[in-house]
């Protein structure tokens, strides 16, 4: 459960855009999370809260833009759709394998008033 | 609940400490100081619509400020010829035990340094003391993992000498750690035979992100339902990349493949 400090990074990047921009508060922030970043959600929202307690994140909304984990095989260059990081290449079997995306753990954007 | 890593009011905070020693130093991570700003911000809805709401395009990584500090790590470790290893495992899996094993066999060939990590106690930083081999306890309170930044401190503690040889003993947890990069050259994952040989693909997050995968207790093989060839078929399919070793800590079975493995890495790297 290393989601609340996940939560502690997110607070502190806005912390510094805010202080950096010099605006009040966050209205809302969008996140975007990879299937395969190795954030459970339901973890997350359950320390959102406490996290962001006391913090320019308080009232912000939080958006969260799930994305969609995608492979492409090394030995047929086959690219597919991907649930699992051990998932092969439905095509040739191949366990050798390039993650496109789904490793994602950003913060996208702040809307701040 | 962990992960809380050492936030706010103190009492969580990582203390890094060697053995022996009594000034306990309570690094102040994650200092929510709240320096200056108060808390006092009316919310006024007033609604008259003329209050600017920006957007401000952040696009950055939420580990980014982990993987920086351990890039500044790697480098350190590259400058001085150091072989820094980052050993991961559940816990009970024989982390400690492969360490005293390697240094006490070793130590009078290959010059080591040790940093262990554990929620609590000095426990395994006083196992590896009695082996004479300089040695950092990093207790992470509540955090599940070690972080770059705890072992940025730790290294600088254990003034590292050129031409040796770094293990990171990561806290007993295989989820966790996997999400972060402390600046290792190796991530070293280790598995027991008592554990079930479909743990790869249980937290396949740690083998995706290991190098090597030492497979321990083997003198347990007779007692425990483990095919080998299957763990290492489940930890293949995760990641086809990784190098395994079958070993037992308690008898020294099989350990001196690992040596050999870790004197030709040393020697790769002048």
């Amino acid at each position: 459960m290393h989601e609340l400090s996940i939560a502690l990074g997110i607070v502190k990047i806005a912390e510094k855009e805010v202080k950096k921009a010099k605006v009040n508060a966050v209205t809302k922030i969008e996140l975007q999370i990879g299937t395969l970043s190795g954030i459970d959600l339901e973890s997350l929202n359950f320390v959102w809260d406490s996290a962001v307690k006391d913090t320019v994140l308080e009232n912000a909304i939080k958006e969260i833009e799930m994305i969609k984990a995608k492979g492409k095989c090394v030995d047929c260059d086959t690219e597919f759709d991907m649930k699992y990081i051990y998932d092969s290449c439905p095509n040739c079997n191949s366990n050798f394998k390039g993650i496109l995306s789904g490793k994602e753990l950003k913060v996208k954007a702040l809307e701040v008033i | 609940m962990c992960g809380t890593c050492g936030c706010g009011n103190g009492k969580n905070s990582p203390i890094i400490s060697k053995p022996g020693a009594q000034n306990h130093n309570h690094d102040d991570r994650h200092h929510h100081h709240h320096d200056g700003h108060t808390h006092d911000h009316e919310h006024h809805h007033d609604h008259d619509h003329d209050h600017q709401h920006k957007i401000l395009e952040i696009e950055q990584d939420v580990l980014q400020s982990n993987q920086i500090l351990a890039a500044r790590n790697r480098g350190y470790f590259e400058a001085k010829n150091i072989f820094a290893l980052n050993l991961v495992s559940s816990p009970g899996s024989g982390k400690t035990a492969i360490l005293e094993r390697t240094l006490s066999d070793l130590k009078d060939t290959i010059p080591f340094y040790v940093i262990e990590g554990d929620q609590q106690t000095l426990n395994d930083a006083n196992r590896i003391d009695t082996l004479n081999i300089p040695v950092i306890q990093i207790n992470t309170g509540k955090g599940c993992h070690l972080e770059s930044d705890m072992v940025f401190t730790a290294v600088k503690k254990l003034d590292l000498k050129n031409n040796s040889v770094l293990m990171i003993e990561n806290v007993g947890n295989l989820v966790c750690p996997s999400m972060f990069d402390l600046g290792e050259s190796k991530r070293v994952v280790i598995i027991s035979t008592t554990e079930g040989e479909d743990k790869p693909i249980k937290y396949p997050d740690m083998f995706h992100s290991s190098d090597i995968c030492i497979i321990n207790k083997i003198d347990l093989l007779p007692y425990v339902n483990c095919n080998i060839n299957n763990l290492k078929a489940y930890a293949l399919k995760v990641n086809p990349k990784l190098l395994f070793f079958e070993v037992s800590a308690t008898t020294g079975d099989g350990m001196n493949l690992w040596y050999d493995w870790l004197k030709f890495q040393i020697t790769n790297l002048k």
